[in-house]
């Protein structure tokens, strides 16, 4: 963020570097149930992100003194892996991922209905195979979708989605460049239904008025994402059937 | 195209149309009522439900389960249920006289059970019983696991679909509340009455599903049959 550059990331006709319009996103595709041995998962391809996530419980949370008698611990991982980045990552977890971890394990326990589950234990894992910018965002929305195919309650799904200020203007889902060379990120996620946010963070500065402006167009696009969960989700049983059945 | 029930996923508001809100709903507002689950809707004249298509088994008293010995303490049979809680089987709760300490004698540690939910606590701390009838320790036969919230479909209403999975391929079963069958007799009927089993499991969200079944079985025996002819 904030990398001085003369890469020019938005031209005369107000594009983006990859020919997006400002309120433009990336192609999104969610697929469920990648995993046979998870209880639940999810596949995301969000324009260059590749994302797994895999749901495994409720199940007793061990070590005993981890356990909450009121309600199921909900652990998100967010883990990259080394070749998901242009150079190598040093695998394992480091402060960056450790803080992504702890924000999606609180987005998704505001939605997931863990009072019914005392003293158990909710595993996330989310494995980033490919990473091209907002891979906190696509994780925790393919992760929301994992839970639900998890079979376990939830009051709603999560879905996420970034805005951010690209050579003074606001522009919805920032790709890899604009993210580097950028002014400002601001990742969103909210439980589509209430429209209540559930994650919000943002690296370098805007205005008020531009601030606005992002939450705007964010809570607009989170509806078609959305959209594309649901189908993730419904697709596997409308069309499996049709073609065992006549 | 086979006729499929209408699904839901977590938070959709459901109209109950003057019916209670009985599984799978929560309260979301004054009078107005959200899936929990993704699965699929069933309403009846009083009563509306969400039935995952997934998800874990979560004990109730007086349900029979399958469960599988993993742990043998001093007193207790610790079990696996296949639910997130493990579930005890303590000495006072088997028809035999048995003695503290000499526990494996009866039930040695990966054997399965048939047995009943005897008591549940607000922390989902459960005990199991096999004092009734058609309670035992299963000895032999072949198990298979189902998510839970299929058991009613393996059954069918009053026990139609089991019941036929049984004549029709020559098994004895077993259907635990918690997803885990029991089925025993010849390798081939096994193998037979799994497949059908695992149809089931698969369209267990469509309708008309019984008549398919006993379509299906119906052609495999007649497979099998020609075969050896």
């Amino acid at each position: 963020m904030g990398t001085v550059s003369d890469i020019k990331l938005i031209d005369e006709k107000g594009l983006r570097i990859d020919g997006r319009s400002p309120e433009e996103l990336r192609p999104i595709k969610i697929e469920t149930d990648v995993l046979n041995r998870a209880d639940g998962s999810a596949l995301i391809e969000w324009g260059g992100n590749k994302i797994i996530a895999a749901v495994y419980g409720p199940r007793e949370a061990y070590p005993k003194h981890n356990q909450d008698i009121n309600k199921a611990v909900v652990k998100a991982r967010y883990n990259m892996e080394a070749y998901s980045v242009d150079e190598r990552k040093r695998p394992g977890p480091d402060r960056r991922s450790m803080e992504i971890s702890k924000v999606i394990s609180e987005a998704l326990e505001s939605a997931i209905m863990v009072e019914q589950f005392p003293r158990a234990q909710i595993d996330i894992f989310i494995e980033v195979m490919q990473a091209d910018a907002g891979t906190r965002i696509a994780g925790l929305t393919a992760a929301a979708v994992a839970v639900a195919s998890a079979g376990i309650p939830m009051r709603d799904l999560v879905t996420g989605c970034t805005a951010g200020k690209v050579d003074g203007h606001i522009v919805l889902d920032l790709c890899k460049e604009e993210d580097n060379f950028g002014q400002a990120d601001l990742p969103i996620a909210v439980l589509p239904k209430s429209g209540k946010v559930v994650l919000m963070q943002m690296d370098g500065d805007m205005s008020v008025e531009e601030f606005d402006q992002a939450t705007g167009m964010v809570m607009n696009a989170i509806k078609r994402i959305n959209q594309i969960q649901r189908d993730a989700l419904k697709n596997k049983f409308e069309t499996s059937t049709g073609e065992v059945g006549e | 195209m086979m006729k499929v029930r209408e699904i839901v996923l977590p938070g959709d508001q459901i109209d109950l149309q003057g019916a209670k809100a009985r599984y799978g709903l929560y309260k979301c507002g004054e009078g107005q009522f959200c899936s929990e689950y993704f699965g699929v809707l069933q309403k009846s004249e009083q009563f509306v439900d969400v039935v995952p298509f997934n998800g874990a088994y979560m004990p109730r008293r007086g349900d029979k389960v399958i469960g599988k010995v993993i742990e043998i303490g001093p007193s207790m049979w610790i079990t696996d249920i296949s639910a997130p809680y493990t579930s005890l089987l303590h000495i006072n709760d088997v028809p035999w006289r048995t003695n503290a300490g000499d526990l494996k004698r009866y039930i040695n540690t990966g054997d399965y059970i048939y047995a009943k939910v005897l008591s549940i606590n607000e922390i989902n701390e459960s005990w199991l019983t096999l004092k009734d009838v058609g309670l035992r320790k299963l000895e032999g036969g072949t198990i298979v696991s189902i998510p839970s919230p299929k058991v009613p479909r393996i059954i069918g209403k009053g026990g139609t679909m089991v019941n036929m999975i049984k004549d029709e391929t020559g098994t004895r079963i077993v259907v635990g509340q918690n997803g885990l069958i029991w089925i025993d007799g010849p390798p081939e009927n096994v193998m037979l009455a799994i497949s059908a089993i695992e149809i089931v499991k698969n369209e267990a969200h469509t309708i008309g599903l019984t008549d398919r079944i006993a379509e299906y079985l119906k052609s495999k025996k007649g497979e099998i049959s020609g075969n050896s002819k």
